[in-house]
């Protein structure tokens, strides 16, 4: 077959936490989620990036595995990488992630960065990001709650003026 | 701390595409002419799909293609060969699309969806998987 090796993903990392968030809020869109909060927050020498859904969520055996890299649900796939690409930015910070799922509830992700880390990776292009994910999921409601020392940023999908 | 860009998000933006894209949500039911979907798995985004996603969103904006749908599915099976899009025409069998940048995207949007000739350079053989 033509093209870039299959290895490929295990060469590329996400550069920036933008691409994370859209990819752990593509993960909530596929368990269902009507409603996805993104949350951005610096404080303390510490940037939190959390997604929480109310998709179908996992059990208990489900949610601890979520981050090992060789675990998926996903048929015919042996891999699973996102939110194990996600922890390894953080753990790289020396930061971490928590996931906290309840079946039939939904799911929050949380990912704690140390932006002061000189392998911090940057925020990128959130507004692309947010735009990608309202324009393909018109029926979900995305909000977006940015803050950093004071600076607020509120967008909420469903109350657009 | 590296300066973030979050000073140009802009969220009036962000409301007009939400707003348009409420008016065009009955389209999903059914009634829309095409439907490009971009592969968004981890593998996508790694390799570069919102890019993808960005140009798209962007030119049926501005050329104001309302009965044209801009939609994101997982990963394909196929990593490898990100970014993916498939292009679905009604009436038609869906055709994928293998190595997307925007330019390319925007082609195959010109050409396939606007146009209705298969851009085969960039297709993805259909014995091939």
């Amino acid at each position: 077959m033509a093209g870039k090796p299959d290895t490929l993903l295990f060469e590329t990392l996400m550069e920036d936490l933008s691409l994370h968030v859209l990819d752990i809020a593509e993960n909530a869109t596929r368990a269902g989620a009507r409603n996805v909060l993104i949350e951005i927050a610096a404080a303390d020498a510490r940037l939190t990036v959390a997604v929480k859904d109310d998709g179908k969520g996992m059990d208990a055996r489900t949610s601890q595995r979520a981050s090992d890299p060789f675990y998926t649900t996903k048929e015919g796939k042996r891999v699973g990488l996102g939110l194990a690409m996600l922890a390894q930015s953080a753990r790289e910070t020396g930061g971490g992630v928590r996931i906290d799922s309840q079946y039939g509830v939904g799911t929050e992700v949380a990912a704690v960065f140390r932006p002061e880390h000189p392998d911090m990776r940057p925020l990128g292009d959130l507004m692309a990001t947010m735009k990608a994910l309202v324009a393909a999921f018109p029926a979900v409601r995305f909000v977006l709650d940015y803050t950093k020392e004071g600076e607020h940023y509120h967008f909420d999908s469903a109350k657009t003026p | 701390m590296r300066s973030t860009n979050i000073a140009k998000l802009k969220i009036e933006d962000l409301e007009k595409i939400a707003r348009r894209m409420k008016k065009v949500i009955h389209l999903r039911e059914g009634e829309a002419k095409a439907k490009i979907i971009v592969h968004m798995g981890t593998c996508g985004i790694a390799a570069g799909a919102r890019a993808v996603m960005t140009a798209l969103v962007e030119a049926i904006e501005k050329q104001d293609l309302s009965d044209v749908l801009v939609t994101i599915s997982s990963c394909a099976g196929l990593c490898g060969q990100e970014p993916m899009i498939t292009v679905a025409i009604q009436d038609q069998p869906p055709v994928r699309y293998v190595n997307m940048t925007a330019a390319k995207a925007l082609e195959v949007l010109e050409k396939h969806v606007l146009g209705g000739r298969i851009v085969e350079a960039y297709a993805l053989a259909a014995n091939n998987k």
